[in-house]
């Protein structure tokens, strides 16, 4: 902990220092403290449409969690959907789903419903994914161990393949949650009023450069925030999830 | 007096039979095909232990995942008390080659699986549970995770999931080959307690001699692939065995038989 925030002061002291010398416009490359200043300034309005970005990124993860999910699931229990459409699902990856966003934006408006479901869109894959190689991954003597003790396949589901996956879901969550943030602001940008991406805009449109740095660190922090929390979650089941990582 | 005679059937029926156990993997006559297994023919006599010691690669942990219900032999069949298997039953216990305990659960909760898969996971399972736990030393880890035991302990945890409904028969693959010898002789012990105080019958795989003479009843030697039964031996050691029968002539008598049946120790050496 110490020796990031050391490492993080020294490369801000630089840039302070840096701009200073170089004699750099504040309009082009604000120096820290300017930044700083502009975020205290404006700290009721960063909070506001952090409120509004950090809603759409959440919901937008909370919506790819409970359809990615099942569909995990789903493809790892039928060879059927399996076959039918995992191998569609890795063709769509390879879809930039940013391109996505404007039609998304036709279909659902300028308002959150759209961020909401690009955050979606774009955290949807890495939560299938993993949690179906966790799913898949379960150790084959465990699940042997549930055959021999005649388990139905609800029971060895519940009671093995889901605990066993559960790092994977995790891993793939904390991938998600940073994903959705990038979603949402992406969705900003094609259209909205509201939220940081938004602010960031209009922030550049007016010259305001100091103003759009204290966004972008406003964005920082709301990404920060919820990958911590989504670890958080991983380190409050760390007991419960014991060396499972490496078996 | 037919009752008489009905029950004395009864008791020299065997507990399980084998037979004519055969089993190949891949495709019938195909290019890949392997012959694990070939004629296995034995009948288990209830309440004894039964080892199957053979190279590695024989077919032991398939004819053991057979009479378990796991795999399906190719030809012949298993019956357990006269009933054919047809797959996993109720009252057999297996212990793996490996603990094979779940990380995110704590050893009570591992020893309990069986009895939560039964829907019998009251407060009397969970007391036999620790019982269980208590006869083989671990009462003091009880909720500890398996991350915070021994290789040794783990197996003994294993030991104890196998036993906690009570199955009439215990199937062990090579379940204290991983552990190093002082533990090993430890864990031979505390089986021939248990076996003390159940009756439970035991087919119990390893390739180690010495360990199929201290533990076993019978031995069963098998050849290398295609596996089948070459040697049958009678362990007549009395009961209780301890650190001591390992050095009686008898035991080294023994151990000399069965290596001569492995094919490593020349007859006439
Ligand atoms: N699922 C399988 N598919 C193909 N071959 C197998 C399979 N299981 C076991 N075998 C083969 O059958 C033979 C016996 O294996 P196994 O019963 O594990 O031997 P052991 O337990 O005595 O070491 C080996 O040659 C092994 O390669
Ligand atoms: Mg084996």
């Amino acid at each position: 902990m110490l020796l990031p925030a050391t490492g993080l002061f020294l490369l801000l002291a630089c840039w302070q220092i840096g701009v200073r010398v170089l004699g750099i416009s504040p309009a082009i490359l604000p120096p820290p403290l300017l930044v700083a200043r502009s975020v205290q300034d404006n700290a009721a309005l960063l909070a506001v449409e952090g409120w509004v970005t950090l809603r759409e990124s959440l919901y937008g993860f909370l919506l790819a969690f409970i359809v990615g999910v099942p569909i995990a699931v789903g493809i790892v229990s039928s060879r059927l959907l399996d076959r039918m459409f995992y191998p569609l699902l890795i063709a769509t990856q390879s879809l930039p789903k940013v391109a996505l966003a404007p039609i998304v934006l036709i279909w659902l408006g300028t308002g959150m419903e759209s961020k909401v479901a690009i955050a979606a869109l774009v955290a949807f894959f890495p939560i299938v994914v993993d949690t179906a190689a966790g799913l898949r991954g379960t150790s084959a003597e465990l699940l042997e161990l549930a055959r021999v003790n005649r388990a139905t396949q609800f029971q060895t589901f519940r009671k093995v393949r889901f605990p066993a996956a559960l790092p994977f879901i995790l891993a793939g969550s904390k991938v998600a949650v940073t994903l959705a943030v990038i979603g949402a602001v992406i969705g900003e940008f094609v259209g909205s009023d509201d939220g940081l991406g938004n602010l960031l805009l209009v922030a550049n449109a007016q010259l305001n450069t100091a103003m759009a740095f204290a966004a972008l660190t406003a964005l920082a922090v709301l990404g920060m925030v919820l990958y911590a929390a989504v670890a958080g979650i991983e380190m409050l089941l760390r007991p419960w999830l014991g060396e499972v990582r490496h078996g | 007096m037919s009752a008489a005679i009905a029950s004395a059937t009864t008791a020299a029926e065997p507990f399980a039979r084998i037979l004519g156990v055969g089993k190949s993997f891949g495709e019938p006559r195909g290019r890949f095909q392997t012959i694990a297994l070939q004629a296995v023919e034995y009948d288990i006599a209830q309440g004894e232990l039964v080892a199957l010691l053979g190279p590695s690669g024989c077919g032991k942990t398939t004819l053991l995942n057979i009479i378990a219900g796991l795999t399906t032999a190719s030809v012949g069949h298993v019956e357990i008390r006269g009933r054919r298997v047809t797959g996993p039953a109720e009252d057999v216990g297996f212990v793996f080659q490996t603990p094979n305990l779940m990380p995110w659960r704590t050893v009570l909760a591992n020893v309990m699986f069986p009895m939560e898969i039964l829907g019998r996971a009251g407060p009397a399972a969970k007391a036999r549970a620790r019982d269980l736990l208590a006869m083989v030393g671990l009462s003091a880890f009880v909720d500890q995770r398996p991350m915070a035991l021994s290789g040794g302990m783990k197996q003994r945890v294993a030991l104890c999931r196998a036993l906690i409904h009570e199955p009439s028969m215990l199937l062990m693959d090579e379940p204290f080959g991983a552990l190093d010898e002082l533990t090993r002789m430890e864990m031979h012990d505390l089986l021939l307690d248990i076996r003390r105080m159940s009756a439970t019958t035991v087919v119990f795989v390893t390739h180690s001699i010495s360990e199929a003479v201290y533990l076993a009843d019978d031995i069963l030697v098998f050849s290398a692939r295609p596996g089948r039964i070459t040697q049958r031996i009678r362990v007549t050691l009395p009961y209780p065995r301890s650190a001591a029968t390992r050095y009686s002539a008898a035991f080294t008598q023994l151990e000399r038989q069965a290596g001569t049946a492995l094919g490593v120790v020349h007859p006439d050496a």
